[in-house]
Protein backbone atom coordinates (compact mmCIF):
# COMPACT_ATOMS: atom_id res chain seq x y z
CA UNK A 1 0.00 0.00 0.00
CA UNK A 2 1.37 3.38 -1.05
CA UNK A 3 0.12 6.38 0.93
CA UNK A 4 0.33 9.91 -0.42
CA UNK A 5 -0.37 12.82 1.91
CA UNK A 6 -1.72 15.83 0.06
CA UNK A 7 -0.75 18.05 2.98
CA UNK A 8 2.88 17.49 1.93
CA UNK A 9 2.72 16.27 -1.70
CA UNK A 10 1.78 18.69 -4.50
CA UNK A 11 -1.21 17.63 -6.65
CA UNK A 12 0.89 17.38 -9.82
CA UNK A 13 3.35 15.01 -8.13
CA UNK A 14 0.47 12.88 -6.86
CA UNK A 15 -1.13 12.61 -10.30
CA UNK A 16 2.23 12.03 -12.01
CA UNK A 17 2.95 9.11 -9.65
CA UNK A 18 -0.47 7.55 -10.30
CA UNK A 19 -0.32 8.14 -14.05
CA UNK A 20 3.15 6.52 -14.23
CA UNK A 21 1.83 3.13 -13.09
CA UNK A 22 2.18 0.54 -15.85
CA UNK A 23 -0.43 -2.07 -16.66
CA UNK A 24 1.65 -4.75 -14.93
CA UNK A 25 2.45 -2.70 -11.82
CA UNK A 26 2.89 -4.43 -8.49
CA UNK A 27 1.89 -1.24 -6.70
CA UNK A 28 -1.83 -1.78 -7.02
CA UNK A 29 -3.11 -0.20 -3.81
CA UNK A 30 -2.86 3.54 -3.19
CA UNK A 31 -4.25 5.68 -0.44
CA UNK A 32 -4.55 9.47 -0.64
CA UNK A 33 -4.99 11.36 2.62
CA UNK A 34 -5.86 15.00 3.35
CA UNK A 35 -7.62 15.73 0.04
CA UNK A 36 -9.59 18.60 1.69
CA UNK A 37 -11.65 19.29 -1.41
CA UNK A 38 -8.70 19.71 -3.79
CA UNK A 39 -9.41 19.72 -7.52
CA UNK A 40 -8.45 17.10 -10.14
CA UNK A 41 -7.35 14.32 -7.77
CA UNK A 42 -6.42 11.02 -9.48
CA UNK A 43 -7.18 12.16 -13.02
CA UNK A 44 -6.03 10.54 -16.26
CA UNK A 45 -5.18 7.17 -14.73
CA UNK A 46 -4.53 4.27 -17.10
CA UNK A 47 -3.62 1.17 -15.07
CA UNK A 48 -5.60 -1.42 -13.08
CA UNK A 49 -4.76 0.12 -9.72
CA UNK A 50 -6.99 0.81 -6.72
CA UNK A 51 -6.91 4.33 -5.33
CA UNK A 52 -8.75 5.25 -2.14
CA UNK A 53 -9.17 8.94 -1.38
CA UNK A 54 -9.74 9.36 2.36
CA UNK A 55 -12.00 12.39 2.59
CA UNK A 56 -13.86 14.70 0.21
CA UNK A 57 -12.71 15.92 -3.19
CA UNK A 58 -13.29 19.07 -5.25
CA UNK A 59 -13.84 19.53 -8.98
CA UNK A 60 -13.09 16.75 -11.50
CA UNK A 61 -11.90 13.89 -9.30
CA UNK A 62 -11.06 10.74 -11.33
CA UNK A 63 -11.65 12.50 -14.64
CA UNK A 64 -10.77 10.60 -17.82
CA UNK A 65 -10.25 7.41 -15.80
CA UNK A 66 -9.19 4.23 -17.62
CA UNK A 67 -8.96 0.84 -15.91
CA UNK A 68 -8.39 2.15 -12.38
CA UNK A 69 -10.74 1.82 -9.43
CA UNK A 70 -11.01 5.13 -7.58
CA UNK A 71 -12.92 5.25 -4.30
CA UNK A 72 -13.73 8.46 -2.42
CA UNK A 73 -14.69 7.90 1.22
CA UNK A 74 -16.31 11.36 1.52
CA UNK A 75 -18.23 13.41 -1.03
CA UNK A 76 -17.14 14.54 -4.49
CA UNK A 77 -17.32 18.01 -6.02
CA UNK A 78 -18.54 18.93 -9.50
CA UNK A 79 -17.62 16.79 -12.51
CA UNK A 80 -16.52 13.60 -10.77
CA UNK A 81 -15.44 10.89 -13.25
CA UNK A 82 -16.00 13.30 -16.12
CA UNK A 83 -15.27 11.61 -19.44
CA UNK A 84 -14.41 8.29 -17.80
CA UNK A 85 -13.37 5.66 -20.36
CA UNK A 86 -13.31 2.48 -18.27
CA UNK A 87 -12.71 1.29 -14.72
CA UNK A 88 -14.78 2.03 -11.63
CA UNK A 89 -15.32 5.15 -9.52
CA UNK A 90 -17.13 4.81 -6.19
CA UNK A 91 -18.27 7.79 -4.10
CA UNK A 92 -19.31 6.86 -0.58
CA UNK A 93 -20.96 10.23 0.06
CA UNK A 94 -22.76 12.64 -2.27
CA UNK A 95 -21.67 13.92 -5.68
CA UNK A 96 -22.10 17.49 -6.88
CA UNK A 97 -23.15 18.70 -10.33
CA UNK A 98 -22.55 16.81 -13.59
CA UNK A 99 -21.22 13.57 -12.14
CA UNK A 100 -20.09 11.24 -14.91
CA UNK A 101 -20.59 13.88 -17.59
CA UNK A 102 -19.66 12.77 -21.13
CA UNK A 103 -18.41 9.40 -19.77
CA UNK A 104 -17.70 6.83 -22.45
CA UNK A 105 -17.37 3.67 -20.35
CA UNK A 106 -16.78 2.20 -16.93
CA UNK A 107 -18.99 2.26 -13.84
CA UNK A 108 -19.64 5.24 -11.56
CA UNK A 109 -21.32 4.38 -8.25
CA UNK A 110 -22.59 7.16 -5.99
CA UNK A 111 -23.71 5.81 -2.60
CA UNK A 112 -25.36 9.11 -1.58
CA UNK A 113 -27.20 11.63 -3.75
CA UNK A 114 -26.04 13.26 -6.96
CA UNK A 115 -27.09 16.83 -7.71
CA UNK A 116 -28.05 18.46 -11.00
CA UNK A 117 -26.99 17.34 -14.47
CA UNK A 118 -25.88 13.85 -13.42
CA UNK A 119 -24.78 11.93 -16.53
CA UNK A 120 -25.15 14.92 -18.85
CA UNK A 121 -24.12 13.91 -22.37
CA UNK A 122 -23.11 10.41 -21.21
CA UNK A 123 -21.78 8.32 -24.06
CA UNK A 124 -21.57 4.77 -22.74
CA UNK A 125 -20.78 5.07 -19.04
CA UNK A 126 -22.93 3.24 -16.49
CA UNK A 127 -23.95 5.31 -13.46
CA UNK A 128 -25.67 3.90 -10.37
CA UNK A 129 -26.89 6.40 -7.77
CA UNK A 130 -28.09 4.86 -4.51
CA UNK A 131 -29.85 8.10 -3.52
CA UNK A 132 -31.59 10.72 -5.66
CA UNK A 133 -30.47 12.92 -8.55
CA UNK A 134 -31.10 16.59 -9.32
CA UNK A 135 -32.59 18.44 -12.28
CA UNK A 136 -31.55 18.14 -15.93
CA UNK A 137 -29.91 14.76 -15.38
CA UNK A 138 -28.99 12.72 -18.47
CA UNK A 139 -29.47 15.81 -20.65
CA UNK A 140 -28.56 14.80 -24.23
CA UNK A 141 -27.38 11.41 -22.96
CA UNK A 142 -26.31 9.30 -25.90
CA UNK A 143 -25.66 5.79 -24.60
CA UNK A 144 -25.02 3.88 -21.40
CA UNK A 145 -27.25 3.34 -18.36
CA UNK A 146 -28.25 5.68 -15.55
CA UNK A 147 -29.76 3.86 -12.55
CA UNK A 148 -31.34 5.82 -9.69
CA UNK A 149 -32.62 4.09 -6.56
CA UNK A 150 -34.19 7.31 -5.24
CA UNK A 151 -35.97 10.12 -7.06
CA UNK A 152 -35.10 12.22 -10.11
CA UNK A 153 -35.47 16.00 -10.36
CA UNK A 154 -36.98 18.14 -13.10
CA UNK A 155 -36.47 17.54 -16.82
CA UNK A 156 -34.98 14.06 -16.63
CA UNK A 157 -33.48 12.94 -19.95
CA UNK A 158 -34.16 16.13 -21.88
CA UNK A 159 -33.21 15.76 -25.57
CA UNK A 160 -32.19 12.18 -24.88
CA UNK A 161 -30.58 9.95 -27.50
CA UNK A 162 -30.10 6.22 -26.80
CA UNK A 163 -29.13 6.05 -23.12
CA UNK A 164 -31.35 3.97 -20.80
CA UNK A 165 -32.62 5.58 -17.61
CA UNK A 166 -33.90 3.42 -14.73
CA UNK A 167 -35.54 5.19 -11.78
CA UNK A 168 -37.06 3.45 -8.76
CA UNK A 169 -38.57 6.52 -7.08
CA UNK A 170 -40.53 9.51 -8.34
CA UNK A 171 -39.56 11.54 -11.38
CA UNK A 172 -40.44 15.19 -10.87
CA UNK A 173 -40.75 15.78 -14.61
CA UNK A 174 -39.48 14.35 -17.87
CA UNK A 175 -37.55 16.53 -20.29
CA UNK A 176 -38.37 17.04 -23.96
CA UNK A 177 -38.59 13.77 -25.91
CA UNK A 178 -38.05 11.56 -22.84
CA UNK A 179 -40.79 8.98 -22.22
CA UNK A 180 -41.47 6.02 -19.99
CA UNK A 181 -40.86 2.74 -21.76
CA UNK A 182 -41.77 -0.86 -21.22
CA UNK A 183 -39.39 -2.93 -19.07
CA UNK A 184 -38.54 -6.02 -21.11
CA UNK A 185 -36.55 -9.07 -19.94
CA UNK A 186 -33.32 -7.74 -21.48
CA UNK A 187 -33.68 -4.55 -19.46
CA UNK A 188 -34.26 -6.52 -16.26
CA UNK A 189 -31.05 -8.43 -17.00
CA UNK A 190 -29.01 -5.27 -17.64
CA UNK A 191 -30.39 -3.65 -14.51
CA UNK A 192 -29.81 -6.72 -12.32
CA UNK A 193 -26.18 -6.85 -13.43
CA UNK A 194 -25.64 -3.14 -12.68
CA UNK A 195 -27.35 -3.31 -9.28
CA UNK A 196 -25.21 -6.29 -8.31
CA UNK A 197 -21.98 -4.64 -9.45
CA UNK A 198 -22.90 -1.45 -7.62
CA UNK A 199 -23.73 -3.27 -4.39
CA UNK A 200 -27.26 -1.90 -4.47
CA UNK A 201 -29.99 -3.60 -2.47
CA UNK A 202 -32.89 -3.24 -4.89
CA UNK A 203 -34.94 -5.42 -7.22
CA UNK A 204 -34.99 -4.60 -10.95
CA UNK A 205 -38.75 -5.03 -11.02
CA UNK A 206 -39.15 -1.99 -8.75
CA UNK A 207 -37.77 0.36 -11.42
CA UNK A 208 -39.31 2.16 -14.35
CA UNK A 209 -37.42 2.61 -17.59
CA UNK A 210 -37.26 5.90 -19.47
CA UNK A 211 -35.81 6.51 -22.89
CA UNK A 212 -35.96 8.64 -25.99
CA UNK A 213 -39.20 8.94 -27.95
CA UNK A 214 -36.86 9.55 -30.92
CA UNK A 215 -38.98 12.39 -32.26
CA UNK A 216 -36.44 15.13 -31.65
CA UNK A 217 -33.34 13.90 -33.41
CA UNK A 218 -34.85 12.54 -36.61
CA UNK A 219 -35.49 15.05 -39.34
CA UNK A 220 -39.18 15.66 -39.94
CA UNK A 221 -40.13 17.73 -42.92
CA UNK A 222 -43.12 19.06 -40.98
CA UNK A 223 -40.69 20.65 -38.53
CA UNK A 224 -38.43 22.18 -41.17
CA UNK A 225 -39.33 25.72 -40.20
CA UNK A 226 -38.28 25.04 -36.60
CA UNK A 227 -34.70 24.03 -37.47
CA UNK B 1 -16.46 32.87 -11.18
CA UNK B 2 -16.21 34.46 -7.66
CA UNK B 3 -15.92 32.77 -4.30
CA UNK B 4 -18.27 33.11 -1.34
CA UNK B 5 -17.73 32.17 2.27
CA UNK B 6 -20.01 32.66 5.22
CA UNK B 7 -20.09 31.66 8.86
CA UNK B 8 -23.00 32.02 11.27
CA UNK B 9 -22.08 31.02 14.81
CA UNK B 10 -24.47 29.16 17.06
CA UNK B 11 -21.91 28.73 19.83
CA UNK B 12 -21.08 32.06 21.52
CA UNK B 13 -17.70 30.70 22.65
CA UNK B 14 -16.46 30.78 19.04
CA UNK B 15 -17.05 34.55 18.65
CA UNK B 16 -13.40 35.53 19.20
CA UNK B 17 -12.38 33.09 16.45
CA UNK B 18 -14.82 34.31 13.79
CA UNK B 19 -12.32 36.56 12.00
CA UNK B 20 -9.64 33.89 11.94
CA UNK B 21 -11.96 31.19 10.61
CA UNK B 22 -13.42 33.49 7.94
CA UNK B 23 -9.99 34.72 6.87
CA UNK B 24 -8.78 31.17 6.22
CA UNK B 25 -11.98 30.39 4.32
CA UNK B 26 -11.62 33.57 2.25
CA UNK B 27 -7.99 32.94 1.29
CA UNK B 28 -8.88 29.38 0.19
CA UNK B 29 -11.23 30.93 -2.38
CA UNK B 30 -8.50 33.14 -3.92
CA UNK B 31 -8.38 31.28 -7.23
CA UNK B 32 -12.13 31.79 -7.69
CA UNK B 33 -11.71 35.55 -7.34
CA UNK B 34 -8.30 37.21 -7.21
CA UNK B 35 -9.49 40.72 -8.27
CA UNK B 36 -10.77 41.99 -4.99
CA UNK B 37 -12.06 40.77 -1.66
CA UNK B 38 -14.40 41.92 1.03
CA UNK B 39 -16.01 40.92 4.26
CA UNK B 40 -19.00 42.00 6.32
CA UNK B 41 -18.67 41.15 9.96
CA UNK B 42 -21.33 41.42 12.64
CA UNK B 43 -19.74 42.25 15.98
CA UNK B 44 -21.04 43.58 19.25
CA UNK B 45 -23.74 46.19 18.93
CA UNK B 46 -22.33 49.28 20.65
CA UNK B 47 -24.48 52.15 21.78
CA UNK B 48 -25.19 54.28 18.74
CA UNK B 49 -24.88 53.76 15.03
CA UNK B 50 -21.86 52.29 13.24
CA UNK B 51 -20.94 53.67 9.84
CA UNK B 52 -18.13 52.22 7.72
CA UNK B 53 -16.58 54.79 5.37
CA UNK B 54 -13.82 54.47 2.80
CA UNK B 55 -11.38 56.83 1.12
CA UNK B 56 -8.60 56.33 -1.42
CA UNK B 57 -6.66 59.03 0.46
CA UNK B 58 -7.30 57.99 4.06
CA UNK B 59 -4.46 59.99 5.66
CA UNK B 60 -5.83 63.33 4.47
CA UNK B 61 -9.51 62.43 4.52
CA UNK B 62 -9.68 60.94 8.00
CA UNK B 63 -7.37 63.51 9.67
CA UNK B 64 -9.57 65.97 11.51
CA UNK B 65 -12.75 64.22 10.41
CA UNK B 66 -13.84 63.47 13.99
CA UNK B 67 -13.72 67.13 15.04
CA UNK B 68 -15.36 68.31 11.84
CA UNK B 69 -18.21 65.83 12.24
CA UNK B 70 -18.75 66.72 15.90
CA UNK B 71 -18.97 70.38 14.90
CA UNK B 72 -21.41 69.45 12.14
CA UNK B 73 -23.85 67.46 14.26
CA UNK B 74 -23.10 68.96 17.67
CA UNK B 75 -22.61 65.63 19.40
CA UNK B 76 -19.62 63.37 20.16
CA UNK B 77 -18.40 61.00 17.44
CA UNK B 78 -15.85 58.20 17.64
CA UNK B 79 -13.62 57.16 14.77
CA UNK B 80 -11.46 54.06 14.32
CA UNK B 81 -9.31 54.12 11.19
CA UNK B 82 -8.56 50.72 9.60
CA UNK B 83 -6.35 51.19 6.51
CA UNK B 84 -8.55 52.80 3.80
CA UNK B 85 -11.67 52.37 5.91
CA UNK B 86 -12.85 54.01 9.10
CA UNK B 87 -15.58 52.95 11.49
CA UNK B 88 -17.55 55.87 12.89
CA UNK B 89 -19.68 55.47 16.00
CA UNK B 90 -22.43 58.05 15.77
CA UNK B 91 -25.34 59.15 17.94
CA UNK B 92 -28.70 57.55 17.15
CA UNK B 93 -30.57 59.35 14.42
CA UNK B 94 -27.56 61.14 12.96
CA UNK B 95 -27.16 58.69 10.06
CA UNK B 96 -28.84 60.73 7.31
CA UNK B 97 -27.02 63.96 8.24
CA UNK B 98 -23.64 62.19 8.34
CA UNK B 99 -24.34 60.35 5.07
CA UNK B 100 -25.09 63.72 3.43
CA UNK B 101 -21.89 65.16 4.90
CA UNK B 102 -19.88 62.26 3.39
CA UNK B 103 -21.60 62.56 0.01
CA UNK B 104 -20.74 66.26 -0.22
CA UNK B 105 -17.07 65.44 0.35
CA UNK B 106 -16.87 62.37 -1.87
CA UNK B 107 -16.24 59.99 1.05
CA UNK B 108 -17.77 56.59 0.36
CA UNK B 109 -20.19 55.07 2.84
CA UNK B 110 -19.78 51.28 2.70
CA UNK B 111 -22.53 50.47 5.17
CA UNK B 112 -24.30 51.42 8.35
CA UNK B 113 -25.91 49.51 11.17
CA UNK B 114 -25.81 48.65 14.82
CA UNK B 115 -23.35 45.78 14.53
CA UNK B 116 -22.15 45.41 10.92
CA UNK B 117 -18.77 46.59 9.63
CA UNK B 118 -17.76 46.20 5.98
CA UNK B 119 -14.24 46.07 4.59
CA UNK B 120 -13.50 45.62 0.89
CA UNK B 121 -10.69 46.52 -1.45
CA UNK B 122 -9.07 45.61 -4.73
CA UNK B 123 -6.27 43.04 -4.39
CA UNK B 124 -5.59 39.44 -3.46
CA UNK B 125 -7.74 38.16 -0.58
CA UNK B 126 -4.70 37.50 1.63
CA UNK B 127 -3.49 41.08 1.14
CA UNK B 128 -6.93 42.57 1.72
CA UNK B 129 -7.36 40.44 4.86
CA UNK B 130 -3.95 41.55 6.19
CA UNK B 131 -4.60 45.25 5.49
CA UNK B 132 -7.77 45.21 7.54
CA UNK B 133 -6.61 42.79 10.23
CA UNK B 134 -9.61 40.54 9.50
CA UNK B 135 -8.01 37.67 11.39
CA UNK B 136 -8.30 39.55 14.70
CA UNK B 137 -11.98 40.44 14.31
CA UNK B 138 -14.64 38.89 16.54
CA UNK B 139 -18.35 38.60 15.99
CA UNK B 140 -21.47 36.50 15.68
CA UNK B 141 -21.52 36.03 11.90
CA UNK B 142 -19.76 37.20 8.80
CA UNK B 143 -19.81 36.92 5.01
CA UNK B 144 -16.84 37.17 2.68
CA UNK B 145 -16.37 37.34 -1.08
CA UNK B 146 -13.52 36.97 -3.55
CA UNK B 147 -14.31 38.63 -6.85
CA UNK B 148 -13.63 37.78 -10.48
CA UNK B 149 -15.35 40.71 -12.17
CA UNK B 150 -17.76 40.22 -15.05
CA UNK B 151 -20.47 42.88 -15.05
CA UNK B 152 -18.62 45.98 -13.86
CA UNK B 153 -15.10 47.32 -13.34
CA UNK B 154 -12.58 46.14 -10.76
CA UNK B 155 -12.93 48.92 -8.21
CA UNK B 156 -13.42 49.19 -4.47
CA UNK B 157 -17.09 50.01 -4.94
CA UNK B 158 -17.51 47.09 -7.34
CA UNK B 159 -16.24 44.64 -4.72
CA UNK B 160 -18.64 42.71 -2.52
CA UNK B 161 -20.32 42.67 0.02
CA UNK B 162 -22.87 45.33 -0.92
CA UNK B 163 -24.81 46.98 1.84
CA UNK B 164 -27.93 48.92 0.92
CA UNK B 165 -29.79 48.88 4.23
CA UNK B 166 -28.94 49.06 7.92
CA UNK B 167 -27.03 45.93 8.99
CA UNK B 168 -27.83 44.31 5.62
CA UNK B 169 -25.27 42.88 3.25
CA UNK B 170 -25.28 40.67 0.18
CA UNK B 171 -22.64 38.81 -1.82
CA UNK B 172 -23.18 37.17 -5.19
CA UNK B 173 -21.65 34.60 -7.47
CA UNK B 174 -23.11 34.88 -10.95
CA UNK B 175 -24.46 37.60 -13.20
CA UNK B 176 -27.90 39.16 -13.51
CA UNK B 177 -29.48 39.87 -16.87
CA UNK B 178 -32.39 42.14 -15.88
CA UNK B 179 -30.47 44.48 -13.59
CA UNK B 180 -31.00 47.58 -15.72
CA UNK B 181 -34.76 47.20 -15.67
CA UNK B 182 -34.71 46.37 -11.96
CA UNK B 183 -32.45 49.38 -11.29
CA UNK B 184 -35.12 51.67 -12.78
CA UNK B 185 -37.89 50.05 -10.73
CA UNK B 186 -35.87 50.27 -7.51
CA UNK B 187 -34.86 53.87 -8.20
CA UNK B 188 -38.53 54.80 -8.47
CA UNK B 189 -39.15 53.11 -5.15
CA UNK B 190 -36.34 55.13 -3.54
CA UNK B 191 -33.76 52.34 -3.42
CA UNK B 192 -31.39 53.65 -6.08
CA UNK B 193 -28.16 51.68 -6.50
CA UNK B 194 -25.01 53.81 -6.38
CA UNK B 195 -23.01 51.86 -8.94
CA UNK B 196 -23.52 50.14 -12.30
CA UNK B 197 -22.91 46.77 -10.65
CA UNK B 198 -25.56 44.06 -11.06
CA UNK B 199 -25.06 42.68 -7.55
CA UNK B 200 -25.84 46.01 -5.94
CA UNK B 201 -29.23 45.87 -7.66
CA UNK B 202 -29.91 42.55 -5.93
CA UNK B 203 -28.88 44.07 -2.59
CA UNK B 204 -31.22 47.01 -3.17
CA UNK B 205 -33.99 44.60 -4.11
CA UNK B 206 -33.61 42.72 -0.79
CA UNK B 207 -33.48 46.02 1.12
CA UNK B 208 -36.64 47.23 -0.60
CA UNK B 209 -38.49 44.03 0.25
CA UNK B 210 -37.36 44.12 3.88
CA UNK B 211 -38.43 47.77 4.09
CA UNK B 212 -41.85 46.76 2.76
CA UNK B 213 -42.24 44.35 5.66
CA UNK B 214 -41.01 41.04 4.25
CA UNK B 215 -38.85 38.84 6.44
CA UNK B 216 -35.49 37.65 5.17
CA UNK B 217 -36.93 34.40 3.85
CA UNK B 218 -39.69 36.18 1.92
CA UNK B 219 -37.23 38.69 0.47
CA UNK B 220 -34.97 35.87 -0.72
CA UNK B 221 -37.95 34.02 -2.15
CA UNK B 222 -38.74 37.12 -4.20
CA UNK B 223 -35.37 37.00 -5.97
CA UNK B 224 -36.49 33.78 -7.66
CA UNK B 225 -39.32 35.51 -9.49
CA UNK B 226 -38.08 39.09 -9.83
CA UNK B 227 -34.40 38.64 -10.71
CA UNK B 228 -33.26 36.97 -13.91
CA UNK B 229 -29.83 35.47 -14.37
CA UNK B 230 -27.33 33.29 -12.59
CA UNK B 231 -27.00 33.70 -8.88
CA UNK B 232 -25.98 32.20 -5.66
CA UNK B 233 -26.66 34.88 -3.02
CA UNK B 234 -25.56 34.87 0.59
CA UNK B 235 -27.19 37.56 2.69
CA UNK B 236 -26.55 38.85 6.20
CA UNK B 237 -28.77 40.85 8.52
CA UNK B 238 -28.24 41.87 12.13
CA UNK B 239 -29.65 38.57 13.38
CA UNK B 240 -29.83 36.46 10.26
CA UNK B 241 -27.98 34.64 7.54
CA UNK B 242 -29.59 33.47 4.30
CA UNK B 243 -28.75 31.58 1.11
CA UNK B 244 -30.57 31.21 -2.21
CA UNK B 245 -29.56 29.80 -5.61
CA UNK B 246 -31.30 30.38 -8.94
CA UNK B 247 -33.34 27.48 -10.39
CA UNK B 248 -30.61 26.42 -12.82
CA UNK B 249 -28.04 26.40 -10.00
CA UNK B 250 -24.86 26.44 -12.10
CA UNK B 251 -22.99 28.41 -9.47
CA UNK B 252 -21.57 26.06 -6.88
CA UNK B 253 -22.50 26.03 -3.21
CA UNK B 254 -21.78 23.80 -0.24
CA UNK B 255 -23.11 24.18 3.27
CA UNK B 256 -22.15 22.62 6.58
CA UNK B 257 -23.93 22.67 9.91
CA UNK B 258 -22.84 21.56 13.37
CA UNK B 259 -24.07 22.43 16.86
CA UNK B 260 -21.55 25.30 16.76
CA UNK B 261 -22.14 26.95 13.37
CA UNK B 262 -23.71 27.11 9.93
CA UNK B 263 -21.10 27.59 7.20
CA UNK B 264 -21.28 28.37 3.50
CA UNK B 265 -18.58 27.91 0.86
CA UNK B 266 -18.52 28.06 -2.92
CA UNK B 267 -16.53 24.87 -2.63
CA UNK B 268 -15.91 22.28 0.07
CA UNK B 269 -12.27 23.44 0.16
CA UNK B 270 -13.42 26.58 1.98
CA UNK B 271 -14.98 24.48 4.74
CA UNK B 272 -12.34 21.74 4.97
CA UNK B 273 -10.48 23.23 7.95
CA UNK B 274 -13.45 24.27 10.09
CA UNK B 275 -13.56 22.68 13.55
CA UNK B 276 -15.69 19.53 13.59
CA UNK B 277 -16.18 19.45 9.81
CA UNK B 278 -15.53 15.69 9.79
CA UNK B 279 -18.80 15.08 11.61
CA UNK B 280 -20.75 18.08 10.28
CA UNK B 281 -23.86 17.70 8.13
CA UNK B 282 -22.55 18.77 4.72
CA UNK B 283 -24.93 19.33 1.82
CA UNK B 284 -25.43 21.18 -1.43
CA UNK B 285 -28.27 23.72 -1.16
CA UNK B 286 -31.12 22.86 -3.53
CA UNK B 287 -31.88 25.09 -6.53
CA UNK B 288 -34.62 27.71 -6.07
CA UNK B 289 -34.79 26.96 -2.35
CA UNK B 290 -34.38 29.55 0.39
CA UNK B 291 -32.33 28.72 3.46
CA UNK B 292 -32.12 31.14 6.33
CA UNK B 293 -31.20 31.16 9.97
CA UNK B 294 -32.15 33.83 12.47
CA UNK B 295 -31.29 34.12 16.12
Amino acid sequence: MQTIDMATTPLRDLNAALQAQAKQTNQTAWEIVNPKGAHAIAVGLDAPIEVTVKGSTGYYCAGMNKQATVKVTGSAGPGVAENMMSGTVIIEGDASQYAGATGRGGLLVIKGNASSRCGISMKGIDIVVHGSIGHMSAFMAQSGNLVVLGDAGDALGDSLYEARLFVRGAVKSLGADCVEKEMRPEHIAILQDLLTRAGADAKPEEFKRYGSARTLYNFHVDNASAY
Amino acid sequence: MCGIVGLFLKNEALRPELGGLLTDMLITMTDRGPDSAGIAIYGDADAGLKMTIQSDTPAETFAGLQGALEAEIGQPVEIRVVDTHAILTLPEGSGPAVSAYMAERGIRVMGTGESMEIFKEVGLPKDVAARFGLRQMAGSHGIGHTRMATESAVTTLGAHPFSTGADQCLVHNGSLSNHNQMRRILTQKGFAPKTQNDTEVAACYISSRLAEGANLGEALEGTLTDLDGFFTFVVGTKNGFGVVRDPVACKPAVMAETDDYVAFGSEYRALANLPGIETARVWEPEPATVYFWER
